[in-house]
């Protein structure tokens, strides 16, 4: 008798739930297919830079279809790659050198057309330099207030990011009818690069002639991870006391985890390291499965570019520094004794 | 003959650097009063920038001109700007700022400067890279998309020559590069810029003579209505610290334990 009334509660519960349950879903996908997507793909030197397909991966949480944008010279095969990430329908090219080095006089009024014209309601691009660079000037452009450096998408007009150096989360809803958002590459995996089949159309080219030149570059050279994708990090800071100690101390422990290298503003500053590899809210954000410092104290402007680490392990002499509030493991110790030890004990 | 510069340095005023933020009780925004403000660092790098080209006087500096829109307290800011070396300053006054709400977004205050720029006769404009409280990093590059000017950001390094064209290295991931353009242009300053001066006692009796000029938002004719409607603001997790250990096996050893070697 009980079975028998359980289950007929069960299959009531069961006629409430599953009529909802469907007009639910039909609800999301019709809302899903106005959605549409633009993720605005990054290339150097023909060459597409991997970790602007985080921008997909923002968009295929969204939902609604995702179209990439690629412009530049020589960019064939940057297209094709493109084109075989998973979740990506059509990828739109403008092939002209131009915008070879994305300067953004043209680079904004490129893509400011190409988004009116597929009439997309969300653009996505990483807040990389380039992001950074170019996405608020195509904002102004289309009268759009811009969302930087976004953590998580809560609904179609609703983002997660931080803010005051990450000791605020912000949760806004946006009026614009085009949602213009710059998303932090280390809270966005970079999207699959196989399992897709776009279509390649090419874009509209306003051809804006500008006044404004590229002259030159100076590009670290590294054969290390790339820091802001690295899945380790080792990150010296003052405590490494020179440049001659940094470049002693903190590489070998680097290439013994297979790392990258990073560091604080005080070491950057003292001229110990390259000011690519800041680490911090003015440098880069990183969030690797191991991040281990030497000599950093922890100020929150460094903080809030590592804190999202799965796990932070820090060296310092100091007790009483404030990276060993946030580290999972901390060691007080001179770094000068305690670095070269580890380094020859993993190499073991 | 290069044309003289007239300079416009935004300059906010933001929670001081130095304070760890915390969010109000009815998470909302974060708690700003009874908390010190200062001017935002990367302001300061622009100032600076702004008074060094004068000082190399070439090309010549005419006037620069610092403004900040938001409180009365801005003010501060302002004195701030004027006693390292700004020669006047335009204060937008914008009641109840500061509360989350009545606080003017990037683009709003990117159309604000572009109609400042016109009325003031400006051709270059300084600001710095990002605010440290918003963390945005919007408001130079879109005023230069609303005057359609050349832009570069993120200064490490500036020259302007005698033809008018401002080069500039900018960093950039993995290294800098060099842009040029002709004047009028905008540049947003990076950390590695320059090293701004303190104002000095006497300066700063100075700039107290120095002229200042209130205005408001109706005086440009700016809409302040937000795009973005804060829905709440939160705390990050708290992250617990894990505990210590004695000796490098002991940190292998935990690591090992965390998987993350």
């Amino acid at each position: 008798m009980l079975l028998t009334i359980r289950h007929y509660a069960f299959r009531q519960a069961q006629c409430y739930l599953r009529p909802s349950k469907t007009s639910n879903r039909q609800q999301l996908s019709a809302f899903a297919r106005l959605l549409s997507s633009l993720a605005v793909l990054e290339q150097r030197e023909g060459k597409l830079q991997s970790a602007s397909l985080s921008a997909v991966t923002a968009a295929q949480k969204l939902g609604g279809s995702i179209t990439g944008f690629i412009a530049g010279s020589g960019i064939r095969s940057v297209v094709e790659e493109a084109a075989k990430v998973e979740g990506v329908e059509k990828i739109v090219m403008v092939e002209n050198s131009a915008y070879d080095k994305a300067l953004p006089e043209s680079y904004a009024p490129l893509l400011a057309e190409n988004i009116k014209k597929e009439g997309f309601t969300h653009v996505f691009a990483g807040h990389s330099a380039f992001g950074k660079n170019l996405m608020p000037r195509v904002s102004a452009l289309l009268d759009v207030q811009q969302i930087s450096d976004i953590t998580a998408i809560k609904g179609e007009d609703t983002f997660v990011r931080p803010t005051y150096a990450g000791n605020a989360i912000l949760t806004v809803q946006s009026s614009d009818k085009i949602k213009i958002i710059t998303i932090r590459g280390t809270a966005f995996a970079t999207a699959e690069a196989e399992g897709g089949s776009a279509e390649i159309t090419e874009g509209v080219d306003p051809k804006v002639e500008i006044e404004t030149e590229w002259l030159s570059e100076d590009l670290a050279k590294s054969n290390r991870p790339d820091l802001a994708t690295a899945s380790k990090v080792v990150s010296g800071g003052r405590g490494l006391k020179s440049k001659e100690d940094f470049d002693r101390i903190i590489p070998p422990l680097a290439d013994a985890l297979g790392a990258a290298i990073g560091a604080s503003r005080a070491a950057v500053d003292s001229g110990f390291a390259d000011n690519s590899l800041q680490v911090g809210q003015t440098g880069k954000n990183v969030a690797p499965q191991l991040y281990l410092c030497a000599g950093i104290s922890g100020a929150i402007q460094h903080l809030a570019g590592m804190k999202d680490s799965k796990v932070i392990a820090a060296i310092n002499k100091d007790a009483d520094a404030p990276i060993f509030q946030v580290a999972d493991v901390g060691l007080i110790g001179n770094l000068f004794d305690k670095v070269p030890e580890l380094t020859e004990k993993l190499k073991q | 003959m290069p044309t003289p510069l007239k300079i416009l340095v935004p300059v906010k005023r933001v929670i001081d650097y130095a304070v760890k933020p915390r969010v109000n009780k009815a998470r909302t925004a974060v708690e700003t009063s009874g908390v010190k403000h200062s001017m935002n660092p990367f302001d300061e790098l622009s100032i600076e920038a702004a008074v060094r080209m004068r000082e190399s006087k070439n090309p010549p500096v005419d006037d620069i001109l610092a403004l900040s829109a938001g409180p009365a307290k801005c003010v501060d800011v302002l004195r701030t700007a004027m006693a390292m070396g700004a020669d006047r300053s335009i204060h937008v006054e914008i009641p109840d700022a500061g509360q989350g709400q009545a606080e003017l977004e990037p683009l709003g205050v990117a159309k604000l400067l572009a109609k400042v720029v016109a009325d003031e006769g400006r051709n270059l404009v300084i600001l710095g890279k990002q605010s440290i409280d918003d963390d945005s990093s919007q408001t130079g590059q879109m005023l230069a998309g609303l005057l359609g000017w050349g832009q570069a950001t993120q200064a490490s390094k500036i020259e302007i020559d005698d033809s008018d064209r401002v080069t500039v290295t900018r960093e950039v991931d993995g290294g800098v590069e060099t842009v040029r353009f002709p004047l009028p242009g905008i540049i947003t300053t990076d950390l590695r810029l320059n090293e701004p001066r303190y104002a000095s006692l006497p300066n700063i009796m100075k700039a107290k003579k120095k002229k200042l000029e209130k205005k408001s938002l109706s005086d440009y004719g700016v809409d302040e209505r937000r795009r973005l409607k804060t829905v709440k603001v939160e705390e990050p997790p708290p992250r617990k610290g894990g505990g210590k250990v004695e000796d490098v096996d002991g940190l292998i050893a935990k690591l090992k334990e965390l998987g993350a070697i």
